[in-house]
């Protein structure tokens, strides 16, 4: 229940952000001055720790979406459903973790 | 025709041999084909290659080097002047927005009500999805490096 409710939620936030991504990659085809301004703000620690929201959602999503897909496909995927949901946050949180230490220096520092 | 086959009548006295053989009633819908089994079988695919493209993505543009501090016009004229990166970047963008698209048609399907508000919202779903693949498909097609007069590209500085 609560995965499924995260997955949509993360999934929608996803979709939000691939459409304000491709609109700020299109400034290549202005300028590179107006490129870098809007990558500027991307700099940011306040749009640095929403990118960290971001991955966050794209990390659960993802792991999830395999989840989904062996419980479909794979014979034992029923039974194995909330096993397969600790295998998701253990994976989420290998990933995220250091990824959160990079990134947060990397705005930050 | 002596005797009489013998019935079990469920359906209004229909002999079960008629039944079985064939409905009365259509159980399939011809209307739509097989679009929502198509459509499911889309998510499953494109989401398998979409884990490998956005966390390549994720990987190559925020945990190497620099991560976010790097990306500039430069950083993206790099990596636009390989084939790799633009076919990588062009099926992730097809496959992503389809994905997505896909995913919240299934959610105004879920929450909404009246067919009048199902209808605008779809179609503002699909007017976003048309405007963001034919503007991103254009900008990693067209994208021209040499506008930045400090390129250091070797095909900006030969010309």
């Amino acid at each position: 229940m609560w995965t499924w409710v995260a997955h949509r939620i993360s999934g929608v936030l996803i979709f939000l952000f691939l459409f304000a991504h491709v609109l700020d990659t299109a400034l290549v085809r202005v300028s590179p001055d107006a490129y870098n301004s809007i990558m500027h703000t991307y700099k940011t620690p306040i749009v640095g720790l929403g990118e960290l929201g971001l991955v966050a959602a794209v990390i659960f999503h993802a792991f999830n979406g395999i989840r989904l897909i062996l419980v479909d496909f794979w014979s034992r995927g029923t039974r194995l459903q909330r096993q397969m949901g600790w295998a998701v946050v253990a994976l989420f949180v290998i990933l995220f973790v250091p990824f959160a230490i990079r990134h947060l220096i990397n705005v930050f520092a | 025709m002596s005797t009489p086959v013998p019935t079990s009548s469920t359906d209004r006295g229909r002999p079960v041999t008629e039944l079985t053989t064939r409905s009365p009633y259509q159980r399939t819908s011809r209307a739509r084909g097989n679009f929502e089994l198509w459509s499911w079988l889309f998510m499953r695919g494109s989401g398998v290659v979409l884990l490998v493209l956005v966390f390549g993505h994720l990987f190559v543009n925020l945990m190497l080097g620099e991560g976010i501090k790097a990306i500039n016009f430069a950083f993206v004229a790099g990596k636009w002047s390989s084939p790799f990166w633009q076919t990588w970047d062009l099926v992730m963008l097809w496959l992503a927005e389809l994905h997505g698209v896909n995913g919240v048609r299934t959610i105004i399907n879920d929450y909404t009500e009246r067919d009048s508000t199902r209808l605008i919202l779809k179609s503002l779903l699909a007017l976003s999805a048309v405007l963001t693949l034919v503007l991103g498909t254009l900008v990693i097609f067209t994208f021209d490096p040499c506008i930045d007069p400090a390129s250091t590209l070797s095909q900006c500085k030969a010309q």
